[in-house]
């Protein structure tokens, strides 16, 4: 096994040591009548690297991947273009098998980056600070609303029924069980209805929301306003990169799916969770912050985790959070990504998907669809079939296009609507066979 | 002695490099209409500061950075309780391949069968090693596992009507700090179980502490110690006569693979970090991996969706009544599980056992060579790895656990993990994992060995070590007081 080094004589030398006679004795201490006999697993029996390469490539062919389909969905994860700079950047061993930075002087390097991945959230989501990372952005939102439940000291959390149905869900397993109760507003035109609450401890809306569409930050903080509740907004860093960020409207807390910068879909995991908020509420917020300072006797700088005393290690059950673990390396990938588009090229990342996608809505409504609400959009859309949606994406799946996700299941009454993405990667004449495609199976 | 003394340049953010016009990257080009933003998205923002760099100079910046980081791939990593193991090649090739890759989360289920086939491949492999009934891989990392357990436990009191009674969780002392603040996340109070004075739970204090309150006890085993908890059944019974769940932390499931099964030992659930024992890399402080393992009364309970056969086809059940609800957005670190897919099918059921037999040889090894200097807190034969006491260095000569660790990463190693568990005073823990050689080990403890007398000679070469980083020791009350999280032009 090339994974473990020992020789016949080094084991028999380290047993010497030991004073044991058997690799059997070191084990004495577990109960007989526990103990595994050699070879009883019941597990596949070894493959050798080359069988076992095979064995995977043979799986993976099995599914329909977005080599082999052009990829209309989007619903909180894109398929946008990832540099070839990120995956050499976050598949060196120095970073990939590094563990949390918590001896700073052997792990400047992470601490570095992380500190700019940090600097550029912030500053997409135009908020004062952001954290080093939560796990997704369906965590990183139940994370925020049970926060603002503490400043707030009330049990009670309201959320647009146009936040994404996955986060909701997730939002109501966490609530329920700490005992926090959450409202959920329905949706108007697409939109955020009145999110004005009675006792709140925050109110919840996402720009752009589950449909694509671009809420009204301003009136929806007026709402939040009104009771004192916290108004914390899920953002889409790739839009928030072009639009007036959720910060100029003045949210409290901002957070996302950090995703489609530069991570792959992966069937939706690892991605990593976006957290940023007002500086004056960075003793309160869940995960790893890294902050800069100088040597303790000297003049250099340096990079620490700091505000250590929040975490779980050290608070244990009066931490912020249990939140141990983050997605380091995915926000790694973040922060290469970012970099390398910068300024210019994220912008024009952005605007490219929303021309791409008034194209496609003009074309796809040419072709028998309709749109289903007024409202502006960034990059995604409802598409309203005349037909059962589910039924319309699997004969389209057939022409080698995923032209996005039903909203049946997820929506009453919207067994026909579709929900479209068209990102920066898509071109005219994918979108054109698309919308003949449609046409095709509308007939 | 200065073993090694970094020569790389000096670190500058990457804003010092930009300069606008710069990019680096070949953004993919569009060739759909014009639109006038305004009127098609309202208000667009007015400024965007981010850095603007050529695509050689960013790499360059990260290569740099990759200098000043150490990895497992660096060298010798034995931090206690994180099992930073080698972390196989093939893994990161596999989990590259376009058809893991390139999977949406939302396309339809019936376009994933080879996905699905991972997924529960994992969930059956986990099943035979852990000896639960089933798995779910929904939970994304260690203490999210916990958390999910808790829940688990929380419905099931809740479906049989003793939800509103079962209010406590019992925490023993030498637990990580995600044991108490998991069962905080899930409303509970946390009672501290004692630990006795050869390193296992305190029986009498353990019996004293059930009652009809208790909801669960959460218990790492082996323990924080590195010793396996030998009262480990009856311990269970004592919970269960009481009406309580028993959790297992399976951050030490390193010492178990293959020679024993915290499913048979009484446990209720369990967590595993696939990021320790199953080796998908930690990337610097995640993603992390957490399964959990569970007996069958807890499984109706289970997140959805459920991956679960129905004859010859696998199916993501979304069908359940009484199911929690989901914990993350989709199905879990679904990239991580092809790596532990196909670390697992590398061992398989020949090899498998050698993960524990290997891991715990190796820490007993390291024990024995570095008793004289650095006593054990215990004197029983530990697990996949050993506490070590340098206490006698501080009372004698001023010296901590910590110049210690600092001084190692002079001599070219990561520190162990110190000061945890907190019942062991100024407390080493060293985790060599199954994947280092006896040529290795004896290095790092002829090194260990030579701190120890430099700490009796000449104690200020601990005290100002490390010296031949980046950088010094570094002060965090400054970084506390002056809070620079971000750069601000």
């Amino acid at each position: 096994m090339p994974y473990i080094p020992h020789t016949s004589e080094d084991t028999q030398a380290m047993l010497g040591l030991i004073g044991a006679s058997s690799i059997d004795e070191l084990f004495r201490e577990i109960p007989e009548n526990l103990r595994v006999k050699p070879g009883a697993l019941n597990l596949p029996p070894a493959l050798d690297e080359h069988k076992l390469m095979a064995h995977l490539t043979e799986i993976a062919a099995k599914n329909i991947d977005m080599t082999k389909v052009t990829c209309f969905l989007g619903a909180g994860v894109y398929d946008r273009y990832v540099p070839a700079t990120v995956g050499a950047v976050i598949s060196r061993g120095e970073f990939l098998t590094s563990y949390t930075p918590y001896q700073p002087e052997a792990s400047q390097g992470y601490l570095q980056a992380i500190y700019e991945f940090q600097s550029m959230i912030a500053e997409i989501y135009g908020m004062e600070i952001a954290n080093a990372s939560m796990y997704d952005g369906a965590t990183s939102m139940a994370e925020a609303a049970i926060m603002a439940t503490g400043i707030k000291n009330r049990d009670r959390v309201t959320i647009s029924e146009t936040v994404h149905p996955h986060y909701r869900q997730v939002l109501d397993t966490y609530c329920w069980s700490m005992g926090i109760e959450v409202v959920t507003v329905p949706a108007q035109n697409g939109l955020a209805g009145d999110m004005s609450t009675v006792e709140s401890a925050c109110v919840i809306v996402q720009y752009p929301n589950f449909f694509g569409g671009i809420e009204d930050l301003a009136r929806a903080k007026a709402d939040a306003d009104k009771s004192g509740a916290m108004f914390i907004v899920v953002s889409d860093p790739v839009a928030s990169s072009l639009l007036k960020p959720p910060g100029d409207f003045g949210a409290d807390i901002v957070v996302g799916e950090g995703q489609p910068l530069g991570v792959a879909m992966g069937l939706g995991g690892p991605m990593v969770g976006l957290f940023a908020c007002k500086k004056e509420l960075i003793r309160n917020i869940p995960g790893r912050i890294v902050g800069r300072t100088k040597e303790l006797h000297g003049d250099k700088p340096g990079f620490v985790m700091t505000l250590r005393t929040r975490e779980q290690d050290i608070r244990r059950e009066k931490a912020t959070s249990n939140i141990c673990t983050n997605e380091a390396l995915m926000a790694l990938a973040n922060t290469v990504y970012m970099m390398a588009l910068g300024k210019n090229g994220l912008t024009k990342v952005a605007t490219s998907s929303v021309r791409n996608t008034q194209y496609a809505i003009q074309q796809l409504t040419a072709a028998g669809g309709k749109l289903k609400f007024t409202g502006k959009v960034f990059g995604e859309f409802v598409l309203s079939l005349p037909k059962n949606a589910t039924e319309v994406r699997d004969a389209l799946l057939k022409k080698g296009i995923l032209a996005g996700l039903p909203l049946g299941s997820y929506y009453q009454g919207m067994d026909n609507d579709l929900l479209v993405a068209v990102t920066e990667v898509r071109s005219k004449d994918q979108i054109d066979h698309f919308a003949q495609s449609l046409k095709e199976v509308l007939a | 002695m200065n073993r090694r003394t970094q020569t790389v340049p000096e670190p500058s953010l990457i804003y010092s490099k930009s300069k606008a016009g710069r990019i680096g990257c070949n953004v993919p080009t569009c060739d759909t209409p014009e639109v006038d933003l305004a009127s098609v998205v309202g208000e667009t923002r007015s400024e965007l500061k981010l850095p603007e760099v050529s695509e050689l100079d960013l790499l360059r910046h990260f290569t740099n950075l990759s200098h000043i980081n150490y990895g497992i791939e660096t060298g010798f990593y034995p931090l206690g309780s994180c099992t930073m193991k080698y972390n196989p090649k093939i893994n990161e090739k596999a989990a590259g391949l376009a058809g893991f890759a390139q999977l949406h989360p939302l396309q339809p289920v019936e376009t994933i069968p080879g996905a699905l086939e991972i997924l529960h491949g994992v969930q059956s492999m986990l099943c035979e090693i852990t000896g639960f009934d089933a798995i779910t891989l929904q939970p994304l990392a260690g203490a999210h596992g916990e958390m999910t357990c808790l829940m688990l436990v929380k419905a099931y009191h809740a479906s049989i009507g003793e939800g509103d009674k079962r209010k406590v969780v019992l925490v023993p002392d030498s637990a990580h700090g995600t044991n108490p603040a998991s069962a905080a996340r899930c409303g509970y109070s946390v009672k501290s179980i004692p630990t006795d004075a050869d390193g296992n739970t305190d029986l009498a204090a353990l019996e004293a502490a059930l009652d009809d309150t208790v909801a669960a006890l959460m218990l790492t085993n082996p323990s924080t110690l590195g010793l396996f908890e030998p009262n480990i059944e009856k311990i269970c019974k004592m919970v269960h006569d009481a009406g309580g769940q028993v959790f297992c932390d399976g951050a030490n499931m390193n010492a178990m693979v293959g020679t024993t099964r915290p499913g048979d030992h009484g446990f209720d659930c369990m967590h595993l970090n696939l990021h320790k024992t199953f080796s998908t890399p930690h990337g610097g402080g995640g993603p992390g991996c957490g399964a959990i393992g569970l007996q069958k009364h807890l499984e109706p309970f289970l997140p959805v969706p459920v991956i679960r056969s129905v004859g010859d086809t696998l199916i993501a059940d979304y069908d359940r009544p009484h199911t929690i609800g989901k914990v993350a957005a989709f199905y879990g670190q679904f990239l991580m599980e092809v790596r532990a897919y196909t670390y697992l099918r590398a061992y398989g059921r020949e090899r498998i056992a050698d993960i524990s037999r290997y891991s715990v040889l190796n820490a007993n090894y390291v024990r024995e060579r570095l008793k004289e200097v650095l006593p054990p807190a215990h004197d029983r034969p530990c697990m996949h790895e050993c506490i070590l006491t340098a206490e006698k260095y501080k009372k004698e000569h001023g010296v901590r656990a910590l110049d210690i660790s600092k001084r190692l990463i002079d001599y070219g190693y990561h520190p162990p993990t110190n000061y945890f568990p907190l019942i062991v005073p100024e407390c080493l823990m060293i985790e060599p994992t199954e994947t280092e050689s006896k040529d290795t080990l004896d290095d790092f403890c002829d090194a260990l060995i030579a701190i120890c007398h430099e700490a009796v000679e000449n104690s200020d070469l601990l005290h100002d070590a490390p010296s031949t980083r980046i950088v010094g020791r570094l002060d965090e009350t400054l970084a506390v007081k002056q809070l620079d999280v971000r750069w601000n032009g």
